[in-house]
C-alpha cells in the first residue's frame, strides 16, 4: 500500500500545456490539472490512515450480516411466503443491492465537514485562493471513494457470493448499463444533497441537529431501512423526492422493478434531480458566501 | 521611494451586527422572535496609501480592527462603506486575477493538509496558482533554504512544531510570488528561535522581492526589525500614520534620564522628579514627564554632584503598551 502511495506520487499529470494551445484550451487544461492533483492528494491522504480505514470498512459489514439474520427470523426461515410482495430471497437481494447503492451515495462527514469549516473559519482558505470549494471537495470525495472501493471490493464480493443462492440471475445488458449509470448518479446525488445541507451552515451555524434529522429521514425515505414500496403505498409522495436515488432506485433497476421501456425516462428524472441539486448548491454557495462576507468572515 | 500605490484605502468602514443575548430564560425565549442587535463599529473611516514595495506595520490593541481591515483587503468581507483598491482590484469582488496576486497569512495556519507532508500541499499550490515546473522547483528550494526547513519537507505537517508549521505556511503563501502579502500576527505563539527565524526571513525576502507587506504583530521586536512606517489604529480609527520612530516622540509623555552621581545619594529623594526605574548607586534611571525634564535636570544639578547625564526616549514596546492600555492617553501629547 505504501508503494501504491508512492506510485501515485510520481504519476504524471494526464495533460500538460503545450505552446500551440489556444487560451481556452490552456484554461481547461489548468483546471483539469487542479482536479487531478486534488484527486491524487486525496488518495494519498486516505492511504495515510489505511489501517483505520480497512478496520472501519470491515466493521461496517457486520450490520449487513445481522440484518440478513433479522429478516430470516422475520420470515421464520420460510423462503416461499411473501410479505407485501417480497419473499425472503427478494428481501436479501434488495438489502444487498441497497447496501451497494449506499456504497456510492453515502458521504460520511461531508455535511459536518463543510459546516465545521464555516463555523471555525477554515472555509476562508477557499475564498482567498483561486479555487472552487465545491469542486475541490468533490474530487477529494472521489478520491475517498476510490480508496473505499479498493478496500471494500473484496468483502462486498464475498457477501454477494455467500448469498448467491437468494440472488436473481444477472439481468440483460441494458438493465446492467442502466444500473451502473444510476449508481454513478447516486454518487452525484449523495454528494450534492450532503453538501447542500452543509452549506446551510452559512445561515445557521448549528446544523448538527439538522444533519441528524436528515440522516434519520434518509434512512426511511431512501429505502435503506425497508423496501420503499412499503412506504410509498401509504405515502406516495416519497417517490417524488430525490432520496430514493440514494439507495432504492439502483436496486429497483437491478431487480427488474423498473420496466426496461421506462429506464430512459427514469434515468432522465434522476439526471434532472442532479442538475437541480447542482444549481441549488451553486446558489447556496453564492448567497452563502455573500452572507458570510456581510456578517463577519 | 516614489513607487506606485499598491494599496489605496479610502474612508473604509465596517460595522458588525452582533446578536445581543438577553439574560435568563425569558430573555432567551423573547430573543427567538424579537432579536436585538448591537452594532460594533470595527473599522471607522480608515484611509491610507501604501506604495509598491513598502512594508508597513499595522499596530493597535486587541479589538482595534486590524484583522477586520486585513479581511477587507483580502476580500473576505465587504465594507459597510468606503472603498479600497489593491493592485487595481476591488478586493471583495474576489476575482481569480486578484487572488493570484496576494496572500494572507494568519496565525491560524490553515493552508496545509494536516495529514500529509508539506510538499504535497505545495504541489497542489503549484497547480492552483499555475506555477511552471522550473519556477516552482527554484522557488521551493530558495524558500526552504531561507527558512531552513528543507529536511522537513517529507514529514507530515501534523508532526511539525508550531514554528516549523508557520514556516511551511509562509512557503505555501509565497510560492506563487504574490505582489502583496498580508501578515496577521505571523509569529504569535512561536518560540523565540522560530520567531527570530521568521523575522529574519521576512526581512531578507522583502528586500529581495520588493513585495508590498502589511504586518500586524504584538511583538515590537518584529515590527522594529521589519518596518519603517507604522499605522496605528485604535477602536477602528487611525491615530498615527508615519515613521515608526515618531510614535515614541509623539505618544510618550515621558523620557528616561540616566544619572551617574559623583557623591553619595539618597535615592528616595529623587522620586519627587519621577518614577525610579533602576537604582544601583551611583547609577540611577528615572522616568520623567517630558515637560518637566529640563526643570528637573536643573534642580538635580544644583542639589547633587553629578558626573554624567543622558536623556533617552523610552523603548517603543513600553510606549505602545502604555498607549494601548490606557484609553484616555490616546491624544498625542505634543504635536
Ligand atoms: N465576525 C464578527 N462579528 C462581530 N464582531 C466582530 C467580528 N469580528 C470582529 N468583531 C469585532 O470587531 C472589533 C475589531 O476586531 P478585530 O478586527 O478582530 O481586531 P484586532 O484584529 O485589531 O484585534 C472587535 O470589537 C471585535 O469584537
Ligand atoms: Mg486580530
Amino acid at each position: 500500500m505504501r508503494q501504491l502511495g508512492e506510485r501515485i506520487n510520481h504519476m504524471t499529470t494526464p495533460v500538460s500545456a503545450t505552446p500551440h494551445m489556444t487560451t481556452w484550451q490552456q484554461e481547461l487544461t489548468a483546471r483539469i490539472r487542479v482536479k487531478w492533483i486534488v484527486l491524487q492528494t486525496g488518495i494519498e491522504e486516505r492511504l495515510v490512515y489505511r489501517g483505520d480505514f480497512v478496520f472501519s470498512t470491515l466493521v461496517r459489514f457486520l450490520p449487513i450480516v445481522t440484518q440478513i439474520f433479522l429478516w430470516n427470523a422475520i420470515y421464520a426461515g420460510d423462503s416461499s411466503s411473501k410479505m407485501k410482495g417480497y419473499s425472503y430471497p427478494d428481501m436479501v437481494s434488495y438489502y444487498l443491492l441497497v447496501m451497494l447503492s449506499r456504497a456510492f451515495s453515502s458521504m460520511p462527514g461531508l455535511s459536518t465537514g463543510i459546516a465545521q469549516s464555516i463555523a471555525n473559519g477554515s472555509v476562508r482558505k477557499y475564498l482567498i485562493q483561486p479555487v472552487d470549494m465545491l469542486d475541490h471537495l468533490f474530487w477529494h470525495r472521489v478520491a475517498h471513494k476510490i480508496v473505499y472501493y479498493v478496500i471494500a471490493g473484496a468483502p462486498f464480493a464475498l457477501v454477494f457470493w455467500l448469498c448467491r443462492a437468494w440472488l436473481p440471475g444477472w439481468p440483460p445488458f441494458p438493465v446492467t448499463a442502466a444500473w451502473i449509470a444510476s449508481l454513478i448518479m447516486s454518487f452525484l446525488a449523495g454528494f450534492l444533497i450532503e453538501s447542500l445541507i452543509g452549506l446551510i451552515a452559512f445561515w445557521f451555524l448549528e446544523v448538527s441537529s439538522l444533519i441528524f434529522i436528515y440522516m434519520m429521514l434518509n434512512y426511511f425515505l431512501s429505502g435503506h431501512m425497508i423496501p420503499l414500496e412499503w412506504i410509498s403505498s401509504w405515502m406516495p409522495w416519497v417517490e417524488w423526492l430525490p432520496f430514493k436515488y440514494l439507495a432504492y432506485f439502483p436496486a429497483a433497476i437491478m431487480l427488474g422493478k423498473v420496466p426496461v421501456g421506462d429506464l430512459w425516462r427514469e434515468l432522465s428524472i434522476q439526471a434532472g434531480w442532479i442538475i437541480t441539486l447542482f444549481i441549488l448548491n451553486r446558489m447556496a454557495f453564492h448567497y452563502g458566501v455573500r452572507r458570510y462576507s456581510a456578517f463577519g468572515g | 521611494m516614489h513607487g506606485m500605490a499598491a494599496i489605496e484605502v479610502e474612508n473604509l468602514n465596517r460595522v458588525y451586527r452582533v446578536f445581543r443575548k438577553k439574560e435568563g430564560l425569558w430573555g432567551s425565549l423573547r430573543g427567538l422572535w424579537h432579536r436585538e442587535y448591537i452594532e460594533v463599529h470595527a473599522v471607522r473611516n480608515v484611509s491610507f496609501t501604501i506604495d509598491e514595495g513598502e512594508m508597513v506595520a499595522f499596530l493597535g490593541p486587541n479589538g482595534a480592527g486590524k484583522t477586520t481591515t486585513l479581511k477587507l483587503l483580502s476580500g473576505l468581507i465587504v465594507p459597510s462603506s468606503g472603498t479600497a483598491r489593491v493592485l487595481g482590484h476591488l478586493p471583495w469582488n474576489r476575482e481569480d486575477a486578484y487572488r493570484r496576486r496576494f496572500s494572507l497569512v494568519t496565525g491560524q495556519k490553515e493552508q496545509l493538509w494536516w495529514d500529509l507532508p508539506a510538499q504535497e500541499s505545495f504541489r497542489l499550490h503549484r497547480e492552483i496558482y499555475r506555477i511552471g515546473a522550473a519556477d516552482f522547483q527554484r522557488r521551493l528550494d530558495e524558500l526552504s533554504d531561507l527558512l531552513e526547513v528543507g529536511q522537513l519537507m517529507a514529514q507530515p505537517v501534523r508532526e511539525l512544531s508550531l514554528g516549523e508549521r508557520m514556516r511551511m505556511e509562509l512557503i505555501a503563501a509565497l510560492l506563487h510570488r504574490p505582489e502583496v502579502l498580508f501578515l496577521d500576527e505571523p509569529t504569535i505563539g512561536l518560540d523565540v528561535v522560530s520567531q527570530r527565524k521568521v523575522q529574519e526571513f521576512l526581512s531578507q525576502y522583502q528586500k529581495q522581492q520588493r513585495i508590498t507587506v502589511i504586518l500586524t504583530s504584538h511583538y515590537m521586536k518584529d515590527v522594529e526589525a521589519l518596518c519603517q512606517r507604522a499605522i496605528v489604529i485604535n477602536k477602528g480609527t487611525v491615530i498615527h500614520d508615519g515613521p515608526l520612530a515618531s510614535i515614541v516622540e509623539r505618544f510618550s509623555r515621558h523620557k528616561i534620564v540616566e544619572l551617574l552621581f559623583a557623591g553619595d545619594i539618597r535615592s528616595t529623594d529623587l522620586s519627587r522628579y519621577g518614577k525610579i526605574l533602576e537604582s544601583r548607586a551611583p547609577r540611577v534611571r528615572l522616568q520623567i514627564e517630558k515637560h518637566r525634564v529640563s526643570e528637573s535636570l536643573a534642580s538635580i544639578l544644583s542639589d547633587y554632584a553629578v558626573d554624567d547625564i543622558s536623556v533617552m526616549e523610552r523603548p517603543l514596546e513600553d510606549v505602545i503598551a502604555e498607549l494601548f492600555t490606557a484609553d484616555d492617553k490616546l491624544v498625542p501629547s505634543n504635536r
